[in-house]
């Protein structure tokens, strides 16, 4: 005991363990009322890790070669100890990474946790969601199959929209005229490379998380609220130090979690072609194009407002800045709000619509991204475009406008 | 490239419609767990498809342990090149020769049932029809002018589509009427093709039995996780008031 007492004093010293434990773990004051949606960001931290560590075992095996890719994620699969395991927690763990930050994201949503002072919190989160998409996208072109070569196709050939610079910026990303081995090895670097990068956009988000404090079900700011609990006297009353009482929570959700993961990776990694699509277990095919071209079904709400935006003089430009609008728009979300309230718990009937309505919208995009374009579903997907944007552009007004309810004091049960 | 991109987004359409089409596709019905099934499968693969067609993903022996084979029994009646055991089910036939020859190379086929689904297998099998107007003298219902001969004609015999007339010349397929019969009765020749269909599946997957079997056992392990984990999270939280 003395030892131990005596070796962690050599450390304090010189590297401040016992305070970072203290600040961030033992002595973090969270919220004593998170609900069901606070599982998702130490479950997203999860998925993350599960996603670098069996991609660096993937990569041992891997090839990044035009020629070998395809082959190499097969030869993964059958002649890798552990090797199809390993590849369906990453596949399956890439479609878990998006479920569990669109859950994290809507329940930032709903209870105001983008607004003041958490703006720069939601920004970096806001920032880290586009990295994800970035990792993702790179990440598809590696199995080098028909969907990974022409859905990457069809992305890069976006920035070939853009006046004047896009065909040179297209075919700089691509460093070919077309998708080829030059792609694909840039692609597996940056791939490699930028979860890395999530990694520390992660850390910076929780140092901003624990600078301004948990954001609760109620929206309340126990930080302004009365002070001190059975810990400390001068921790807010309505806080628990995250260890041990988070961390044992959280554990239960990570179990939850694990056995729906486990449950896809041992009984339906295809996931009825959404996870691992058909058409990718054709090797790419530069010259046959697939009858339909669909990205994988985390992209796909806004590849439907990309279609459903019509050309203007032979451009896809518009339907180009649309589709960047509707994933930038949410940086902006902290200053749409106007309620004089955070939580959708003492918001309006109009707010709490128009919420129900974004999620419909969004999924039903999500579908249609998915489906080859006819006359109805482009109709359709420009209906839920013009609704996707008005729920955030009529934001300041109907969260202005709306009476709320008043808020408790403290936080409830 | 912009012109490109219309390209795909326009061209997509109709041509989904086209080709996802009223096919109807008979149920498989296969049976992964029936090793004799497979066995079978793997004998009508070996023997009618791995000329032309390759499994290059499949080595011979872990067949062999998959299909409960000895390595002797695989190496004297499903190999009959000089491959060794540990090798995959590769061809001689040259690509660029077949492509020549088809028109088309004929696809690799340790995947075919992932990208194309088993009911696809099973019908594309039995559909092969009479055509005088094709190079090989047959079409195939499901896969319109294939390039693929009928390579299980002696088994099948020969068959003729009939279709319905419809206005402006479309045509709908509506059944088969055999012209010679083959070495099997339907039914026989139905079930063989089940056996390869069923065989296809297992090298597009040969681990998917084990993941299967494994998978109880994890999922069981962490539901017993869960319920200790729910129990100390209750056990810490009585202080919380």
């Amino acid at each position: 005991m003395g030892m131990m007492k005596s070796m962690m004093n050599w450390i304090d010293e010189r590297y401040p363990l016992t305070k970072v434990w203290n600040e961030h773990l033992a002595q973090y004051y969270a919220p004593k009322n998170f609900n069901f949606w606070y599982y998702f960001g130490s479950l997203a931290m999860l998925v993350l890790v599960n996603q670098i560590l069996t991609g660096v075992w993937l990569a041992m095996d891997y090839k990044p070669d035009a020629d070998l890719a395809f082959g190499s994620v097969e030869y993964i699969m059958r002649d890798v100890d552990w090797g199809w395991l390993i590849r369906y927690m990453h596949s399956t763990g890439a479609s878990a990474f998006f479920i569990v930050i669109y859950l994290h994201m809507f329940r930032g949503l709903i209870y105001g946790s983008y607004r003041k002072p958490r703006e720069l919190l939601w920004i970096i989160g806001v920032i880290i969601y586009l990295a994800m998409m970035a990792t993702g996208f790179f990440g598809y072109l590696l199995p080098w199959g028909q969907m990974s070569y022409w859905g990457a196709q069809v992305i890069v050939n976006l920035f070939s929209a853009i006046p004047v610079i896009g065909d040179d910026l297209s075919v700089w990303i691509r460093g070919d005229y077309v998708i080829s081995d030059a792609t694909l090895n840039r692609f597996f670097a940056l791939h490699f490379l930028l979860p890395f990068i999530l990694a520390a956009l992660v850390f910076v988000h929780i140092v901003a998380l624990h600078k301004v404090g948990s954001n609760n079900p109620d929206g309340i700011e126990i930080k302004k609220g009365p002070k001190g609990n059975r810990w400390s006297d001068t921790a807010p009353a309505d806080g628990i130090p995250f260890h041990p009482y988070y961390s044992v929570k959280d554990i239960v959700g990570v179990a939850g979690f694990l056995f729906l993961f486990a449950a896809v990776i041992f009984y339906a990694p295809e996931m009825g072609g959404y996870f691992l699509e058909h058409p990718n277990f054709q090797p790419a095919n530069p010259i046959q194009t697939p009858e339909h071209i669909a990205p994988v079904w985390y992209f796909t709400p806004f590849y439907a407002i990309l279609r459903a935006v019509p050309s203007m003089g032979g451009s896809a430009l518009p339907g180009v800045i649309a589709m960047f609008a509707s994933i930038l728009v949410f940086f902006f979300l902290p200053w749409l709000d106007r309620s004089p309230v955070k939580s959708i718990r003492y918001k309006g009937p109009v707010f709490k619509f128009m919420i129900g309505m974004f999620v419909v919208v969004f999924l039903v995009l999500g579908y249609l991204g998915t489906q080859p374009a006819t006359p109805g579903k482009t109709l359709l997907a420009q209906i839920c475009t013009t609704l996707y944007f008005a729920f955030f552009i009529l934001m300041p007004i109907y969260s202005k406008l709306e009476k709320t309810k008043p808020v408790p004091e403290r936080v409830t049960e | 490239m912009k012109k490109l991109i219309f390209a795909f987004l326009l061209a997509v359409a109709p041509m989904a419609g086209m080709a996802s089409g009223d096919v109807h596709l008979d149920d498989a019905d296969i049976d992964l767990g029936d090793q004799a099934s497979l066995q079978r499968g793997a004998r009508l693969f070996v023997n009618y498809c791995l000329s032309c067609h390759s499994a290059r993903f499949e080595r011979y022996n872990r067949m062999a342990r998959d299909l409960g084979l000895t390595k002797e029994e695989v190496t004297k009646n499903l190999m009959f090149a000089s491959e060794k055991i540990g090798d995959t089910m590769t061809i001689a036939m040259k690509p660029e020769h077949s492509a020549k020859w088809f028109g088309k190379t004929p696809p690799d086929l340790s995947v075919v049932t992932r990208a194309r689904g088993v009911d696809w297998i099973y019908t594309y099998l039995r559909s092969f029809y009479l055509d005088p107007s094709r190079p090989f003298g047959v079409n195939n219902t499901v896969f319109k002018d294939v390039g693929m001969p009928d390579a299980l004609e002696e088994l099948q015999g020969t068959q003729r589509a009939v279709f319905q007339e419809h206005e402006e010349g479309h045509k709908v397929f509506e059944k088969f009427e055999q012209v010679k019969p083959g070495l099997m009765s339907p039914e026989e020749f139905d079930s063989a093709v089940r056996d390869l269909t069923a065989f296809l599946a297992y090298v597009g997957e040969p681990i998917q039995m084990e993941r299967k079997r494994l998978g109880v056992w994890v999922l069981l392990f962490i539901a017993i996780f869960w319920v200790l984990a729910y129990f100390l999270k209750k056990e810490y939280w009585k202080d919380v008031h």
